[in-house]
């Protein structure tokens, strides 16, 4: 049950615990909130430096015994492949540190090479490479190693795909979808046109010492087989060799395991001063996704207040107007919505437990710099 | 008729006359915006110039053969040949004597001219008797024809019967293919002609200027008040003429005739008696008396008829031409004399009623079909005339058997003179001293919007160095007829116009019935009236297309009528008729050129177009012609217009206008704008040069250029790879197809200073938004190699790439050929790779050699592929033709796929554009609550000194379109008729999907992880690609090649020239006092040379290596030689001036 809102601060339950020395409520509220006014966002950035109340005898620095006590993670939400959960009693910076690692820096596979043996459609080469690259592949990132360039592709580091498809002359247009890409898990069948040592084995474009069902427990293949890569008329045809390794989102969005992944800071509205009667009921009307609630005084009295301030999107109608006065929109400093939408090679939460882990090695890192 | 229940009510409740009422419609508003699509489905898009055509091949060929249909031999009138009947035939080539039937589509990939045959019946002698002979089909020459036009062969097919052809549907024609290219004939701006103008000279002399225009001759006759006294001034008399004695040797010698003519008011008598004084001061009172003060100051003297007079036939042939003499009978034109005469008195009484020169309704427009119209019957004539002159050579010469006339007709005149003219634009007709050059020009097909841009476009006819800003100046009178936006800017400016969406140009129309007509309605003639009679008060002159053709007592009952008929169909639809009441004349016009826009008629104000009609269009039931014919809609030209009263919708009474006044009612609004401005949202909520700037940039814009892009062989290309749909359209965007060919993407942006690389007008990009596909573009150029053919069975030979005996190629830069030479599509082409392995013949003259040529004849000749460093190209496509000289060529077309890249240049509807700055990367942009991620950064200072509304109210309207998941609309004016949504209720869509109102969005920094201290104003903008494009432009040089003649740096890009510094550049390092910098600059890094100067005579002498010393060759020594360094250039400078004899000495001093 939401708390009723009343004049002054709201009690929020994840509001860090105070030394005996407290804060005045204005700087209380400067240090904790965002205020989001009518025409600007203000007090955004907070206070980051240790000792800005030290005159008051309030200590505002990081220690890991408070990040202990407070730091709180609840799921809110957890599909296949997306999900929603709070982070709390956390800095901006810390949140954003692993929405930043999501999108840029844990890796995935992804097709980066195509060997094109036919293409006679209407989509040019690269195109078609292109698009063969931003479809997400299902295959788990961590049973793969990193190639460079002069690595050869092996069955450790390289997933191949076949793409085959022709479309019958005199027959209908086609759709190529995703779903055509066959795993390889033997290596490539094209044969390397280089005739240099003639008489050897057949040459290809990877050395697998291995068949990839033997190291993988599952076989790979796309995440949604429905995307579609090209479309052929009658006569056309494509035949493709497409070779997918691992890397990380910073050098091509393709390699990005997310959608996106984003937080918004919890939205907290207050009432400040008494909404009745009609004005109610214009505020109430007023916000589109029913943030308020009208609470009956008896006797036929009414009286606004806060039932879903989380499902609050900030369109700041509430504040504008002649009731705007008796609310403030404020937004929760230390307390994250976290989104996460996973493109599918990983689960969300797989994916959020590596960003810590890839945060961890850089923190490691560091330190062993330093030391 | 009956007033509408509906109009009753509005009109009991009376609102409140306000200024945005004028604009408000009536209570039921009939939603007349289907007439639109209606009409350019009638019409189709560039409806003007296949019109002009249509009506060349339909009826101008013929009058003109007509006109020309006899030529006979000079000394023998009896043999004679005679054209019967002349007709357009449908487009083929013959081919080894064979015909065959060609496409648009084949013609542009083979670079043929997509002609059709001229064929003629004819008439003619033969042998002695000269028995008459009749043969059909006579081949006279091949006509470049006009796609879409009644000879197209796409004339009338739908979309799948184009596609066969390998067509765009969409492609709206109106051009030729001449030798592979694509011609558009401009549509020529010009003064009217036979019209009287009155306006002022450079002197600031009244003048009444007539600029005639028969099918025989192209005269100006200009009558001037020079000190009081009013002069004739024609090119055939050397000094310029009393108007009186012009008069009087035109017959009318008596003064008192002369004032009546122009008119009784005494006013006018006191303008014309210092001229009277004048010509009695002269002496002359009889018709001869005049024509011998004239004859003296001919021009030419000698020339002409002696019989009548030099000047009798002047004044019959020249002097305002058009007016026909019948009978020696001048009357006529003593009468437009006096017309003229009167017309500059009233001028001058009244300064109101000087004509503007720059007035629409001043103005014809040639178009395509008129300017070939020109040309064929130049080359007709020319044709003709050749052939009479063989024929008297051959009879000359054999006066046995005279040949028959029909041998002589030689087509290669004809089909030549039409190619050549059309392929290099110069129009040069001999009889009319014509001289035009650029009439046609190549289409652009840079984008869709870009072609149709070539279609409207109206090339001015002045020269376009003239300061002047009059012309320049929009003029009212373009209301709705020509794009106020769409004109280029600097020198052009204001003289190269468009047309609007709804504008029509007349082409000409049967003068005779009409004239008839005229005079059936009650237009008494001249003839029979005397000078006082013609000006009587009340009673009209009436001007048929410039002539006079008599005058009505009763003129707006005469105009009624004439209306009335125009309107029920009996004469054409393009009559207009204008009653001028300050001129008190009725002008009716039938003439080709003219510009006109189609309006909806209404009755006191009410509209004839009411909702069962609009319902019978919808219903399919009822087409666009419907509605003329019956009499809801009709043509108004410029002229007439004045006579209209134009209300944009339906409405009440005005404080200022009546509504029973209205005669007329706009179809819509958004048809004063052109095609190309069209594509601007909300283009009238942004400052008016900001529209302009746009209509420039839309044309630059990649995207789509039609269905067939992929197959066409363009030499150079540029595509978007995933161009999209503006999701703010506006109408006439969906009218002309951009929602299917667009050329921009809908980009997320976000206005807000970002990371300081979007100062001036740049953009920060997302590259994660150029990862997944944004901003991609393939640039597509043609290169094309020649198979030569030298005679002999010499030839070029394409050449297999060598390869040693392991199939390894000999060299690498082969690697893109396929096993024929040339290259194989699909093949990565990289710099300096080969894609034509093509050998010449090293002795191309092998006359009488016969021999097999051997692989040691031929020497290498190859095609190579001349790109950029580290880009992969891509051969798309090789295409093998014969040219129409049966030579093999071979085109390569090589593509390019480039990704967006800092310094390309990007640009949104509104005249706003920008380059990419810096790219970002995704984690670094800003999100907003819902996880969006802009594609691209925009500074605001980009707003408030452009003041593009129209920019932000897009943003807005395509969020929330993106929302609620429906298109919005921003139709030029279209809020009072709901094509355009309105601000207000875009916020309430916002609303209501929980966004704010003003389209701005709580942030979060993508580096800090804090929220932004602002609201930052986010959504989509549609975002144009331009194609300058930083490959295509980066340039640098250390050192490299050097001109031969002076050894100094190559110039230009191409040629991987040096950056010169400039005479500016060199003045600032002076200022600055580097000299060692000038000197480094201007000599070590430019065209250094040591010479030998001889110390003694001063001039230059050399080194001999031989003996190892410096010699001059003037004094024959070598003991006063000094060695120095100086430019190369100055070396030669001396050198040549040693040539022109002049002697350069250099005295030398120690230093
Ligand atoms: S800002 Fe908008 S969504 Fe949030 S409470 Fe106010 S009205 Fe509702």
């Amino acid at each position: 049950m939401p708390k009723k809102g009343t004049k002054s601060k709201k009690a929020v339950d994840d509001v860090p615990d105070q030394q005996e020395n407290k804060l005045p409520d204005y700087l209380e509220l400067q240090r904790t909130r965002v205020v989001c006014n009518a025409d600007a966002p203000i007090h955004t950035q907070g206070f980051q430096y240790s000792g800005a109340f030290a005159a008051m005898g309030v200590d505002n620095s990081v220690s890991v015994e408070k990040f202990c006590k407070n730091f709180k993670i609840d799921i809110k939400r957890l599909t296949e492949d997306d999900m929603e959960f709070d982070m709390i009693g956390v800095d901006a910076s810390i949140a954003n540190a692993f929405r930043r690692i999501l999108i840029a820096e844990v890796p995935t596979m992804a097709i980066e090479k195509i060997f094109m043996a036919d293409n006679t459609s209407v989509i040019a080469d690269e195109v078609l490479s292109h698009r063969l690259g931003l479809i997400p592949l299902d295959a788990d990132p961590r049973l793969f190693d990193y190639i460079s360039e002069n690595d050869v592709p092996n069955e450790r580091n390289t997933i191949v795909f076949k793409l085959h498809v022709s479309c019958e002359k005199g027959s209908q247009r086609i759709t190529v979808k995703s779903g055509e890409l066959e795993w390889l898990p033997e290596g490539s069948q094209l044969s390397m046109a280089s005739p240099a040592q003639s008489g050897d084995k057949q040459k290809t474009f990877t050395s697998f010492s291995q068949s990839q069902k033997e190291i993988l427990e599952k076989p790979l293949g796309v995440k949604f087989k429905d995307i579609t890569i090209a479309r052929l008329g009658p006569g056309q045809a494509i035949e493709l060799e497409a070779h997918a390794v691992k890397g990380v989102g910073k050098v091509h969005a393709k390699w990005s395991p997310v959608a996106t992944a984003w937080y918004r800071m919890l939205p907290e509205v207050v009432i400040l001063e008494q909404i009745e009667g009609e004005e109610a009921e214009e505020l109430v009307k007023k916000c589109p996704v029913n943030v308020f609630d009208i609470e009956d005084l008896g006797n036929g009295g009414k009286r606004a207040v806060v039932a879903k301030p989380r499902a609050c999107t900030l369109c700041r109608e509430c504040v504008m107007g002649p009731c705007g006065e008796k609310i403030q929109l404020r937004r929760v400093r230390d307390h994250f919505i976290y989104t996460i939408e996973s493109t599918g090679a990983l689960p969300p939460e797989v994916l959020f437990t590596e960003a810590v882990k890839i945060l961890e090695e850089k923190c490691e890192r560091v330190i062993s710099e330093l030391s | 008729m009956t007033v509408p229940p509906a109009d009753d009510a509005a009109k009991k409740e009376l609102p409140p006359p306000s200024y945005r009422s004028l604009a408000a419609p009536v209570a039921t508003p009939v939603d007349k915006f289907a007439l639109l699509p209606a009409f350019l489905k009638v019409r189709g898009l560039v409806k003007e110039h296949i019109d002009s055509f249509n009506y060349f091949t339909t009826r101008g060929i013929r009058n003109i053969v007509e006109a020309n249909n006899r030529i006979e031999a000079r000394n023998d009138p009896s043999i004679y040949l005679r054209y019967t009947n002349v007709y357009v035939g449908t487009p083929s080539v013959q081919v080894d004597y064979k015909i065959e039937n060609i496409t648009p589509h084949f013609c542009r990939l083979t670079d043929r001219t997509y002609s059709a045959p001229i064929r003629v019946d004819i008439e003619y002698t033969v042998g002695k008797q000269h028995e008459p002979q009749h043969k059909k089909n006579v081949l006279i020459g091949y006509l470049p024809i006009m796609l879409r036009s009644y000879a197209c062969v796409l004339h009338g097919r739908d979309e799948a019967e184009l596609a066969r052809q390998g067509e765009c549907p969409l492609d709206p024609g109106g051009y030729f293919i001449v030798k592979g290219t694509e011609k558009v004939i401009l549509i020529q701006e010009q003064l009217s002609k036979n019209r009287i103008i009155i306006d002022t000279d450079s002197k600031g002399r009244v003048i009444a200027s007539v600029t005639s225009s028969t099918h025989e001759i192209k005269s100006k006759t200009v009558i001037t008040m020079d000190k009081e006294k009013i002069y004739l001034q024609l090119n055939q008399f050397t000094k310029p003429i009393p108007i009186i004695v012009v008069m009087k040797a035109m017959g009318m010698e008596s003064d008192q005739e002369v004032v009546q003519m122009v008119g009784r008011d005494p006013r006018y008598g006191d303008l014309l008696f210092p001229s009277i004084q004048e010509c009695a001061s002269e002496r002359i009172y009889t018709q001869q008396q005049a024509l011998q003060y004239m004859d003296e100051k001919v021009t030419y003297p000698g020339a002409g008829n002696q019989k009548e007079g030099r000047s009798k036939s002047i004044l019959r042939d020249v002097f305002i031409a058009h007016v026909p003499v019948k009978n020696g009978n001048f009357r006529q034109k003593c009468i437009y004399t006096g017309v003229m005469l009167r017309r500059m008195m009233d001028a001058i009484l009244n300064a109101d009623t000087f004509d503007d020169k720059d007035y629409v309704g001043n103005k014809r427009l040639e178009l395509s079909g008129q300017l070939i119209s020109l040309l064929f019957e130049d080359l007709f004539k020319t044709m003709n005339s050749q052939a009479v002159e063989l024929m008297n050579k051959n009879s000359d010469k054999t006066r046995s058997s005279p040949s028959d006339f029909s041998q002589l007709i030689k087509h290669e005149a004809i089909t030549s003179g039409l190619e050549r003219a059309i392929s290099t634009g110069n129009w040069d007709i001999k009889r009319f001293r014509m001289h035009r050059k650029g009439v046609s020009q190549v289409l652009s097909r840079l984008s869709y919007m870009a072609s149709l841009g070539y279609m409207t476009r109206i090339t001015p006819q002045f020269e376009k160095t003239r300061k002047t800003s009059g012309p320049r100046a929009l003029q009212p009178s373009q209301w709705g007829m020509l794009c106020p936006c769409d004109t280029p800017e600097g020198e052009a400016c204001g003289l190269t116009k468009n047309l609007a969406l709804l504008t029509h140009v007349t082409t000409d129309q049967e003068e005779g019935p009409l004239m008839n007509l005229c005079k059936s309605l009650g237009v008494e003639d001249l003839t029979l009236l005397s000078g006082e009679e013609i000006h009587a008060p009340g009673s009209f002159l009436v001007m048929f297309n410039g002539l006079i053709l008599g005058k009505h007592r009763q003129p707006q009952t005469f105009a009624n009528a004439m209306r009335e008929l125009r309107r029920s169909g009996k004469i054409g639809e393009f009559v207009s008729i204008f009653v001028n009441e300050k001129q008190h004349c009725i002008h009716i016009a039938s003439d080709g050129g003219r510009v006109c826009r189609p309006l909806i008629i209404a009755d006191k104000g009410i509209s004839r177009v009411k909702e069962c009609h609009m319902k019978e269009l919808r219903d399919g039931i009822r087409s666009f012609d419907d509605f003329l014919r019956d009499g809801l809609i009709e043509y108004l030209d410029v002229n007439e217009e004045n006579n209209a009263l134009i209300a944009l919708y339906e409405h009440v009474d005005q404080d200022d206008v009546e509504r029973s006044s209205i005669t007329h009612i706009e179809i819509e609004p958004l048809s004063i704008l052109g095609v190309v401005s069209g594509l601007i949202p909300y283009p009238h909520h942004n400052q008016s040069p900001r529209n302009t700037y746009q209509c420039a940039m839309g044309k630059q814009a990649m995207g789509n250029i039609a269905y067939n892009q992929l197959f066409r062989a363009d030499s150079l290309l540029y595509l978007l790879v995933y161009a999209q749909r503006p999701l703010l359209t506006t109408k006439t965007i969906e009218l002309v197809g951009y929602d299917k060919l667009g050329a921009g993407q809908n980009a997320t942006v976000a206005v807000m200073g970002y990371s300081g690389y979007d100062i001036e007008d740049a953009i920060v990009m997302n590259k994660s938004s150029l990862d997944r596909g944004f901003g991609r573009c393939i640039a597509m150029k043609k290169y094309t190699v020649m198979k030569e053919n030298y005679g002999d069975g010499v030839s070029d030979r394409i050449a297999k790439p060598q390869r040693d005996k392991d199939g390894v190629l000999l060299r690498q830069n082969m690697r893109a050929l396929d096993e024929d030479g040339i290259a194989a599509p699909g093949q990565i082409i990289r710099n300096h790779d080969v894609y034509v392995n093509k050998q010449s013949p090293k002795i191309v003259d092998r006359r009488g050699a016969g021999a097999l040529l051997k692989d040691m004849d031929y020497k290498d000749s190859l095609a190579i592929y001349k790109g950029v460093d580290g880009e992969t190209t891509v051969v798309d496509r090789v295409m093998l033709c014969s040219d129409t000289n049966e030579k093999l060529s071979i085109k390569c077309i090589i593509r390019h796929t480039r990704r967006p890249e800092v310094g390309d240049k990007f640009s949104s509807r509104h005249g706003q554009k920008g380059v990419c700055g810096t790219i970002v990367q995704q984690e670094d942009f800003p999100f907003s609550e819902r996880g969006i991620c802009p594609d691209l950064i925009m500074n605001p200072h980009g707003f408030p000194s452009r003041m593009t509304i129209g920019k932000m109210i897009e943003l807005i309207g395509g969020k929330a379109g993106l929302s609620c998941g429906r298109f919005h609309y921003g139709s030029a004016f279209g809020e009072p008729s709901g094509n355009a949504d309105k601000v207000e209720d875009i916020s309430n869509t916002l609303i209501k999907h929980g966004f704010s109102y003003n389209g701005k969005d709580f942030l979060y920094s993508g580096i800090l992880g804090h929220p932004l201290e602002a609201y930052i104003f986010m959504g989509p903008i549609y975002y144009q690609k331009l194609k300058h494009m930083v490959l295509d432009k980066m340039h640098a040089r250390a050192s490299g090649p050097r001109v031969l003649l002076t050894r100094q740096p190559t110039e230009g890009r191409s040629r991987d020239g040096g950056l010169r510094l400039g005479e500016m550049e060199r003045d600032c390092l002076i200022a600055y006092g580097a000299s060692m910098l000038i000197f480094e600059r201007l000599l070590l890094s430019s065209d250094p040379y040591q010479v030998q100067v001889c110390r003694k005579c001063g001039l230059l002498g050399y080194y001999n290596y031989k003996l190892k010393t410096s010699y001059c060759s003037m004094c024959k020594n070598g003991e006063n030689m000094a060695k120095m360094r100086l430019p190369y250039a100055c070396k030669l400078l001396f050198q040549e001036l040693q040539a022109m004899n002049v002697v350069p000495r250099l005295k030398l001093t120690e230093g």
